[in-house]
């Protein structure tokens, strides 16, 4: 039986909100420091090797592919580690489920703000990188929606798992048995042309890969192209968001 | 009417039986506690009112409301002080309070009002820019006390208000809750001491392994089970065994208990029995006369005492 309300999960994103808005500052380097070293790393020094690579400038190529990442791991270290602090030590999900607000509630709410920070996460990282001639069309406008998108599917299955990890020592797993792989097998820095049919079948079914796709094709100008990746994420946003709502729930209460 | 109902309320988590059948109400106004050791089933009773734990059997009322049912509607008109500290540590004193109104819809304006009453009435004012980890033990309970009452509760539920805390913290979180209970809030509470339940409930329930075992205001139940006045036998290291003494001494009382070392023996007369004990000659190294406690009571009827 689920028990949701939009109002209980806005309240719940509006407290994260307040808690981000004094912790931001400690949350740059994890989210927005790495992806610019990776970009002046690869970018710049791979970049002086490798000038084009599908017909970009290959710093425009990584830097749309880490913009991307950006979103993916904004959303992500919200909902394994932030989410399990506030769960297990904190406990304050255990006094939230003792006020109106539902498990449910505070899962989607949860959610939600993970999305929120890939979007936060994503934009700032763009923005920076505009300086590199990034950004060159005006559907560049609509990758906040595509990060949000990314992040409630990154979201959703980080959650997931922090409902069911038994400790907090299980995370590293998560991030070298899917985070990473992702990181490297989702076109950020090569195309996956080259590679054996079946890396490529798997990145498919990985939600990286597709945010990768509609960010290059929203900041290079081909928006058609970005539609199938959009509705694979939307898809698969929808079907998997009660998954952490039902898991949290039976987490909280017996 | 009674805001809170239980009949035959059973809780089972796998195999085990945490609350075991059991029937209780707590009237609009009074203090209702749950007096019990570690494990009786006092938190899993709490979180079945609360609606964080779903009853396995019976029937469990909140506002005339089915807990089963009407969680949300049931959570809104309560306040509830958890046994572990659950603030949030990354806010200050004051969010933490502004926050959680929020939760049961108050609007901001009258969220940081509410918060600023309660700041006073916690004495809080002076840390309310403060993260809340910066607290002791005993403000931060207060905080959670005052963060209860942001939305105006019907019913207050406490589990272990006191737990932890040194007797000044103690004595200050009890100051508050008579406070708010003159103001004509329900509550219920738990606990583990029994000079706690005496000096803050009307009621309290005796539970021992997820049952009932006894209830009624405590003087009363003091008076049933035990009398007026104990005479506590601390029995010489050297001699006879507790049990073996107490069989002597008990022809001279109306009831006794064993627990350890000592020997307990019930009266209405305490000077009397202390003045015939001592004529008895029996191996003890003291013999004391106290007034009747609930700790008695849970001893007469459990064989054991409440903190083991
Ligand atoms: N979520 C749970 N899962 C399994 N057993 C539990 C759970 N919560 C409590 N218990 C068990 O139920 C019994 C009663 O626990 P509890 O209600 O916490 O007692 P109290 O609050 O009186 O110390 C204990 O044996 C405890 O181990
Ligand atoms: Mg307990």
């Amino acid at each position: 039986m689920m028990d949701f309300s939009p109002v209980g999960a806005f309240r719940f994103w509006q407290r994260n909100l307040l808690i981000f808005r004094k912790t931001f500052p400690f949350t740059v380097p994890e989210n927005f420091l790495e992806p610019v070293v990776y970009l002046l790393a690869l970018g710049l020094g791979l970049g002086a090797y490798l000038r084009e690579i599908q017909g970009l400038p290959y710093v425009a190529f990584v830097a749309t592919g880490l913009a991307a990442s950006a979103a993916m791991f904004g959303a992500t270290f919200e909902c394994t580690y932030n989410a399990y602090v506030q769960f297990y030590y904190d406990r304050s999900y255990d006094a939230i489920v003792t006020t109106p607000l539902s498990a449910e509630d505070v899962a989607v709410g949860e959610v939600l703000w993970g999305a929120t920070r890939s979007v936060i996460y994503g934009t700032a990282f763009l923005l920076v990188v505009a300086l590199f001639g990034v950004a060159r069309s005006l559907w560049a406008l609509a990758l906040p929606g595509v990060f949000f998108l990314g992040g409630v599917v990154f979201s959703t299955v980080a959650l997931a798992f922090t409902a069911v990890t038994p400790s907090i020592d299980l995370f590293p797993y998560y991030f070298s048995l899917w985070i990473t792989p992702m990181f490297m097998f989702s076109g950020i820095f090569f195309p996956l042309d080259a590679l054996p049919g079946w890396v490529q079948t798997a990145a498919w079914f990985t939600p990286l890969y597709h945010v990768v796709r509609a960010t290059r094709a929203l900041a290079f100008g081909t928006p058609v192209a970005a539609v199938p990746e959009v509705v694979w994420l939307a898809a698969v946003a929808v079907v998997l968001l009660p998954v952490p709502a039902v898991l949290l729930r039976r987490r909280l209460v017996q | 009417m009674a805001l809170v109902e239980a009949e035959e309320l059973l809780k089972r988590f796998g195999s085990l039986v945490a609350v075991d059948r059991i029937s209780f109400q707590v009237r609009e106004g009074e203090c209702y506690g749950f007096l019990g050791p570690n494990g009786a089933g006092k938190t899993t009773t709490m979180r079945m009112v609360c609606c964080t734990a779903r009853p396995t059997a019976g029937s469990l009322r909140v506002f005339g409301l089915d807990v089963r049912r009407h969680g949300r509607a049931i959570k809104r008109q309560l306040g509830v002080v958890h046994q572990s500290v659950t603030l949030d540590d990354a806010l200050t004193v004051r969010e933490n309070l502004v926050v959680y109104g929020r939760y049961f819809d108050l609007s901001w304006a009258e969220a940081r009002r509410r918060a600023d009453e309660l700041l006073a009435f916690a004495e809080l004012e002076a840390r309310a820019d403060e993260r809340v980890s910066k607290l002791s033990g005993g403000m931060q309970r207060r905080l959670m006390i005052a963060r209860a009452l942001m939305a105006n509760p019907r019913l207050l539920v406490l589990d272990e208000p006191t737990t932890g805390l040194d007797p000044q913290a103690r004595h200050a979180v009890w100051d508050r809750l008579r406070q708010l209970k003159r103001g004509g809030v329900t509550q219920i509470l738990t606990t583990h001491y029994m000079e706690e339940a005496e000096h803050l409930c009307d009621r309290v329930a005796i539970v021992d392994h997820g049952r009932i075992v006894a209830e009624g205001p405590p003087r009363e139940l003091v008076e049933r089970y035990v009398g007026r006045e104990v005479v506590e036998l601390q029995v010489a290291a050297d001699g006879a065994p507790a049990w073996a003494v107490a069989e002597q001494a008990a022809g001279l009382a109306e009831g006794f208990e064993v627990a350890g070392d000592r020997v307990f023996l019930h009266t209405r007369d305490g000077e009397e029995l202390v003045h015939r004990v001592r004529a008895l000659r029996l191996p003890v190294e003291a013999v004391v006369l106290r007034r009747a406690t609930l700790e008695d009571v849970f001893l007469r009827l459990t064989g054991r005492r409440l903190r083991e």
